[in-house]
């Protein structure tokens, strides 16, 4: 009876993992414990889906999911990589992980990079890797860009622009019409670095944005001037919704479902929200960040997100099996589809789902960012600098005269700070 | 004392017990007080010491502290948000001070025998039992610049849309109105109880005297109010310089770190996902802490005179 129930699991667990055609051989066994801050609705069912159908495969390996509330992960991570540390932690790619990777509290995974995953993997290598090292793999990007309400846009007889000229007099088409150009949400300051980033990228370039970014360039640089010079003009035509201090990201939407404003720079996880709150495709489109100064190569901000072995896991080898799984193109394709998270796959080798958005984005960031990708402010710069430099984005929004005393203010925070 | 007059015949027994014997009066408050000394110094007083040295230090709270001596406070010195939160703490001591007026007078206002009085008085009191988390998201829907009530009110007696919350110079205001309203209903509460406890007969000489309305509340009743409006003095004062989830909730310290305070400064500083400079938090808390220091100093102090005056 016994020996019969043992063979039963032995088969049981040979023919999942052969049914599979997992990538690894030898039997998982033990805890897994994961730490997740996929906590929101569909990204929770997302990490639960791929908990289930891993564990399926390795039917000895007993995983425990501990999913925590995205916003209380980013401070709870300190305190649980430095006291408890899981065998598998979310987290972000680029310089967001500079302190976990200084502290020597994330593993270096390079090994995993070299071969296949790094070929599949290529575009975020850059993104994953500090001291000519990969800390971690990602799971899934995003693009940005400006969602529009094509019905609005139409009805005044606009374009997508494609150039700052376009971009400003559809603007004042829209303002003629009593339509703000755009909605945004500053009250969590990091809405107002997604325009600081686009205008910076596209008025300096990606190398120049990651330089700032990096700390290798005077806050006070003419450059920098001329950056928010361009933001000015949007600014003074009255371009933003008023008041937009006092909302956040999900507060600004309804200005642009009601057709109050006719377009917001966004992620693309603005789309989802956007479609519940009633707006059909045929009303909602989405266009690239038109050229400002063109001499500079397009750029775009594509956060990635990401996993990480923490180094004191327990379960290593349990672990860097389930980051091969998640990369996978087979599970990249499978959550990133429009019925799970909605975004777009890492794996080279993945197809995109069937979604006007997401087609437009990866078409965007495949074959028309020429300048790089970029992660987005606050996870390019080090967190004390997105703080400081994010207020100072928010305060020019509502008061641009106080230009200088803002950018000397970012100047004296970057001398400190790098 | 006890041990003063226990016969001598005890005196020379077994040396233990009589130690205890002749010990007992003097030593058992100071058992009895040992372990609330032992955690309070553990829980209170050694942080305090602690937060000084960390404020010496560089420090992310992961890696390992660096030295620095008094940088984290020369550059507080020059750092404008500092004085920001700084001048709202201000702002925060003295408004919300008018709690305790408002309390006395909703008080005074209750103090009277009407059928469904309790319910009234349990409806004023209403706004101290909710959650300040929910009286934040509360205020920060009326004051919503398009939708909010507030404005709405003003839209009809024909005044622009304010955008209280979004707005440097209302902002501070604004969550402090929010503050006031729990904060008058617990004044009150404390009032309520203090008028129970007016001598009737004072009143009455009082009024033979000749003495009524504002004479009769300056002279007879406010002075005998005295222990009630001390402790509704302190608990506001405490109450100010805790600020910490109305802004949170209301603003996030917001519009560009405009309704900041030393509590929240610090809090952001050290251990919001952009923060992590314990030193530096660590710094201000020091600074928060000498403030407050004045206050516990004056509250002791009168706390002492008064011991004293019995």
């Amino acid at each position: 009876m016994v020996s019969k129930l043992k063979a039963s699991v032995a088969a049981l667990a040979l023919s999942a993992t052969a049914a599979l055609a997992a990538s690894h051989s030898e039997p998982l066994s033990g805890d897994l414990v994961i730490f997740s801050d996929m906590s929101n609705p569909a990204p929770r069912a997302v990490m639960e889906g791929m908990v289930e159908r891993f564990g399926e495969m390795h039917p000895d390996l007993n995983i425990e999911l501990t999913v925590i509330d995205r916003e209380a992960y980013k401070t709870q991570i300190r305190n649980f990589l430095s006291a408890n540390p899981p065998d598998v932690a979310n987290w972000y790619a680029a310089n967001r992980m500079k302190p976990y990777v200084d502290a020597g509290l994330f593993m270096d995974i390079s090994d995993m990079w070299e071969g296949q995953i790094g070929e599949e993997l290529a575009s975020t290598k850059g993104a994953m890797t500090l001291d000519g090292k990969q800390w971690g793999v990602p799971y899934t990007y995003y693009q940005w860009g400006v969602y529009y309400r094509k019905d609005l846009y139409d009805q005044y007889g606009l374009e997508e622009p494609q150039d700052w000229e376009t971009f400003k007099s559809n603007c004042q088409t829209l303002l003629d019409n009593d339509i703000k150009c755009f909605t945004i949400g500053t009250k969590f300051l990091w809405t107002a670095a997604g325009w600081f980033d686009y205008l910076n990228m596209r008025t300096n370039g990606y190398d120049f944005h990651a330089a700032l970014t990096g700390g290798e360039i005077a806050w006070t640089d003419d450059r920098v001037k001329q950056t928010f010079a361009n933001w000015r003009e949007l600014i003074d035509m009255g371009a933003y919704i008023d008041n937009h201090t006092a909302y956040s990201w999900q507060e600004a939407l309804p200005f642009m479902l009601n057709g109050e404003a006719a377009a917001y720079l966004m992620g693309n996880f603005a789309v989802a929200p956007m479609r519940e709150g009633g707006l059909t495709d045929d009303q909602l489109d989405f266009y690239q960040f038109p050229a400002i100064n063109p001499d500079v190569e397009l750029a775009e901000d594509a956060p990635t997100d990401t996993f990480h072995i923490p180094a004191g896991a327990q379960n290593v080898g349990a672990a860097k099996a389930f980051l091969e799984f998640v990369v996978s193109a087979d599970n990249q394709t499978l959550i990133n589809n429009g019925e799970n998270l909605g975004q777009l796959p890492v794996n080279s080798n993945s197809s995109v789902d069937a979604d006007k958005f997401l087609e437009q984005g990866f078409e965007m960031l495949s074959s028309n960012s020429p300048g790089g990708v970029a992660q987005f402010f606050d996870r390019d710069a080090p967190a004390e600098m997105a703080k400081v430099a994010m207020e100072g984005f928010q305060e020019f929004m509502v008061r641009p005269d106080n230009i200088d005393r803002i950018l000397e203010r970012l100047e004296r925070a970057r001398q400190r700070i790098y | 004392m006890t041990h003063a007059t226990l016969p001598d015949t005890h005196a020379d027994r077994g040396g233990r017990r009589g130690w205890w014997r002749r010990n007992q009066i003097a030593v058992s408050p100071w058992l009895f007080l040992a372990p609330g000394v032992l955690f309070f110094a553990l829980y209170v007083i050694f942080p305090i010491f602690q937060s000084f040295n960390v404020s010496l230090y560089r420090w992310d709270g992961l890696g390992e502290p660096t030295f620095i001596g008094m940088e984290n406070y020369d550059e507080l010195r020059y750092d404008p948000a500092f004085y920001t939160s700084l001048r709202n703490n201000v702002i925060w001591l003295l408004l919300y001070l008018l709690a305790i007026p408002g309390g006395l007078f909703i008080a005074l206002f209750l103090n009277q025998t009407v059928t469904g009085i309790r319910l009234y008085k349990s409806l004023f009191f209403f706004p101290f039992v909710i959650s300040q988390v929910v009286v934040g998201l509360v205020f920060t829907w009326f004051y919503d610049p398009t939708f909010g009530l507030l404005n709405t009110m003003l839209a009809w007696v024909g005044l622009g849309p304010i955008n209280v919350l979004g707005d440097p110079t209302y902002v501070t205001y604004g969550i402090i109105a929010a503050g006031l309203w729990p904060q008058t209903a617990y004044c009150m509460i404390l009032y309520l109880t203090g008028l129970n406890a007016v001598n009737p007969e004072q009143i009455e000489a009082g009024r033979l005297d000749g003495a009524r309305g504002w004479r009769m509340l300056w002279y007879i009743v406010l002075p005998q109010l005295k222990p009630a409006t001390f402790i509704a003095f302190v608990v506001t004062i405490i109450g100010a310089l805790r600020s910490f989830d109305l802004i949170s909730i209301m603003t996030n310290g917001g519009p560009f770190g405009e309704s900041r305070v030393l509590s929240f400064y610090m809090f952001e500083v050290a251990l919001s996902e952009y923060g992590f400079r314990m030193g530096y938090g660590a710094a201000i808390a020091v600074v928060l802490f000498l403030i407050m220091l004045c206050f516990i100093a004056y509250f002791l102090w009168s706390m002492y005179r008064e011991e004293k005056a019995r």
